[in-house]
């Protein structure tokens, strides 16, 4: 059974990533299960999705914990522990990711010796960071890699996912797509299904008793201030918003007053100051300043530094 | 007959469709809201000759699908969770008027705390209410089950309300291949909806109501639904086997795996049955005799079923993605009360409890859950109930407990954090004597 998981943020087209290529499965005579995975359903959130295809009757569901092929759509996501991009990885699984960096330095800075394939942004330069087309092409890559899927195939299925699109954004996203699948030639097929493992190579089941704790503390509860600092909504950008100064007028109060979180404040010199770690990229500032002095920049693939392991964490 | 790829959502929307519904009251809730989206597209695009009403609540919801299946059109509606609960009132009430109609609940764990995934406490506060349940696995299921729905709703010896589940996420948004049968046959396995005497017709009027009685006449009415459901046993079954010479899909009442020559045997509902399938395959080819008891109806029970298939196990592992506050599994309960006193009753009838608010079931968990069995099979000692929890899992609650400034960090390693709300902090907290708490945030670089 092909177990593959893809890694996106919520707009990035990660569920119709798994139902493309749920489908060219489909088509190519395989029985499938695909579904997406998030949470809070939020723009620019970290969201999984994952396709299971098998000639055999597929029984297993949920979260694919052992993934043969991990498709990472937007490489910041690898600094979100959360994100779980690594999660269940072993030596058999190649990962498929969308980067300006190369895979020596991906496998660095995941620590990981896996294969990885880089799949270079496929528009150099982009005018929104959602890329609208970046699922499709994710899928097309992953179903080369998968040496399953004919190209012809591929394209049946993108256009049976894509029929809503109008056009000249269907056309867009089959060319885009057909070409990661061409660009993927040179590993077509290097993705395969692991073997069954035996018994006792299953991780020992590590169960507890509960223990009773007072409901001080077990009850689901916050009782504490200034929490919402701790909640660094930075992640959650996909467009950053980048002041111009040269254009700033410092009139020092509309961005910062319109700012619905408040994290634009004015320096001593009476100039807007933006607090990345907090600034969720919903881009009001750049539509209230009045001289036009903010720009929406997508956001850089550079990886920001490491700041928590990745271990024990589940997607 | 050919496949296509759809949801459980979308599948139970192609129930609702084959049936032929004529009226959908509706209101949204994750992880459901797909199954009214895919239903109001039909109905716009002309798919579907059907009304649809957005109702103000659950609550209205319910006494709007109610009323209109006791004037006499063919209802179905849908719902999860909190508004399940919201709307329980009118269950009751709906399933007392006898009301027939078809409602699917795409299972989600209740608040607090909150979670958008799937256990089955939800669907199981409907458990007494007069409303039949049945319980799907996969996507076709739930197609399926959808149309013998309406065909067990509709029946005269059994009219009562007909709850089909189906388990968020794990259903509700999973696409598996699932057949879409031919909408003649539908036809002719449901036909039209013949209401007898619950008519309305705008020109002729009539009252209909329900009586406020003593608790005589009361006892008799709540007793007759009680037998309506025990009917509906027998009349399962009728529909089952006409379904599975119309469509060769057969669906029992519950379905059993591998149990003939099993020792031990799982016992649970709902999507992660599949998962204990496949643990069942995998122990088989171990060499080990395991099977799986799958409950499809679980109101009415299929008590005689259900102790017939376990007669003469050595063990019985019942895996319940829910808990009765207080006292524990739901269906574990009710096992040991079908079980108790019967000739061959499994001498030990374990309780696992896992799953809840969609916490995975990873297979190596049914394998440990079938040493446990067999090591009670030896010892002859009924372990105790066990929550699926690992100290790993323990260790992210304490992290998150630290978090919420609940309990302090010093035997909690905080650098493995594992929440969406904390991405680039830890916390360091500390207790004075006065017992206040003060923290202090430091970056871990």
């Amino acid at each position: 059974m092909y177990q593959i998981r893809f890694h996106g943020r919520g707009g990035q087209g990660m569920k119709t990533a798994s139902h493309i290529l749920g489908t060219a499965f489909f088509l190519e005579g395989f029985n499938v299960q695909d579904a997406p995975r998030y949470g809070a359903e939020r723009r620019g959130a970290p969201i999984f999705a994952y396709v299971r295809a098998s000639h055999e009757t597929i029984n297993d569901r949920g979260i694919i914990l052992h993934p043969d092929l991990v498709i990472v759509a937007d490489d910041s996501l690898a600094m979100i522990p959360t994100a779980g991009v690594s999660v269940g990885l072993d030596a058999h699984t190649v990962l498929l990711m969308v980067s300006r960096h190369s895979a020596e330095y991906w496998q660095s800075y995941l620590d990981v010796k896996n294969k990885i394939i880089i799949l270079s942004p496929f528009v150099e330069k982009v005018d929104s960071a959602l890329r609208p087309e970046i699922g499709a092409v994710c899928a097309a890559a992953a179903a080369c890699l998968s040496g399953e899927i004919s190209r012809s195939t591929l394209e049946k299925a993108l256009r049976e996912e894509l029929s809503d699109l109008k056009q000249e954004s269907l056309t867009k996203n089959l060319d885009l797509s057909l070409n990661a699948y061409d660009s993927m030639n040179g590993n077509k097929g290097i993705v395969t299904p692991k073997k069954d493992r035996p018994l006792d190579e299953y991780t020992a089941v590590d169960w507890i008793d509960v223990p009773f704790d007072q409901a001080s503390i077990s009850a689901p509860s916050i009782h504490a201030p200034l929490t919402s600092l701790l909640a660094n909504t930075g992640t959650w950008r996909t467009m950053k918003p980048i002041i111009d100064y040269d254009k700033c007028n410092g009139c020092h109060w509309v961005c910062s007053t319109y700012c619905p979180d408040s994290c634009i404040s004015v320096d001593d010199e009476g100039l807007p100051q933006i607090d990345y770690d907090k600034c969720k990229g919903c881009m009001i500032c750049v539509v209230q300043c009045p001289p036009n002095a903010i720009d929406a920049v997508a956001e850089t693939d550079e990886p920001g530094k490491k700041n928590t392991q990745t271990k024990g964490v589940s997607p | 007959m050919s496949k296509v790829l759809l949801t459980g959502n979308g599948a139970s929307a192609w129930g609702a469709r084959l049936a032929r519904a004529d009226y959908v009251p509706a209101f949204p809730i994750t992880p459901q809201t797909e199954i009214i989206e895919t239903l109001s597209k039909w109905i716009v695009d002309g798919d579907m000759d059907c009304r649809m009403v957005n109702m103000d609540s659950e609550h209205s919801m319910l006494t709007a699908a109610g009323a209109a299946a006791v004037t006499g059109v063919r209802v179905f509606t849908a719902t999860s969770s909190q508004g399940l609960l919201y709307a329980m009132e009118m269950l009751y009430s709906t399933a007392g008027w006898r009301a027939p109609f078809v409602m699917a609940n795409v299972s989600r764990g209740l608040s607090a705390p909150i979670t958008l995934e799937s256990d089955h406490n939800d669907i199981l506060a409907a458990r007494d209410s007069g409303f039949l349940q049945i319980h799907c696995a996969t996507c076709q299921d739930i197609l399926d089950s959808t149309l013998i729905a309406y065909r067990l709703t509709e029946d005269p010896r059994v009219r009562l309300p007909v709850i089909v589940n189906l388990d968020g996420f794990y259903l509700s948004f999973t696409r598996e291949p699932v057949e879409i049968p031919d909408t003649k046959r539908v036809d002719e396995f449901i036909g039209p909806y013949d209401p007898e005497n619950e008519r309305f017709t705008a020109n002729v009027p009539v009252s209909q109501a329900v009586a406020v009685l003593g608790g005589t006449p009361y006892s008799y009415f709540r007793y007759e639904t009680h037998l309506a459901a025990q009917k509906a046993l027998e009349v399962y079954d009728e529909i089952a086997e006409e379904f599975a010479e119309k469509f060769g899909r057969h669906y029992p009442s519950i379905e059993t795996y591998q149990c003939d020559d099993a020792d031990s045997v799982f016992v649970m509902m709902g999507s992660f049955s599949t998962k204990a399938k496949e643990a069942v395959n995998q122990l088989r080819k171990a060499g080990k005799k395991v099977g799986l008891l799958q409950y499809r109806l679980l109101r009415p029970y299929p008590a005689k079923a259900i102790s017939h298939a376990l007669k003469n196990k050595k063990a019985v592992g019942v895996i319940d993605q829910n808990i009765s506050i207080g006292k524990g599994g739901v269906l574990h309960t009710e096992l040991a009360s079908a079980l108790y006193g019967q000739t061959g009753a499994p001498r030990i009838l374990a309780s696992f409890i896992g799953g809840l608010g969609g916490r995975d079931i990873p297979i190596q968990e049914f394998f440990k859950i079938v040493d446990t069995l067999e090591e009670a099979t030896k010892t002859g000692i009924t372990p105790e109930p066990r929550l699926l929890f690992t100290s790993q899992e323990m260790e992210e609650v304490r992290k998150l407990q630290a978090i919420a400034n609940q309990i302090p960090t010093t035997t909690i390693d905080t650098t493995t954090i594992d929440t969406a709300t904390v991405d680039t902090a830890t916390i360091d907290t500390t207790i004075d004597s006065n017992n206040k708490t003060s923290t202090t945030q430091r970056s871990t670089d």
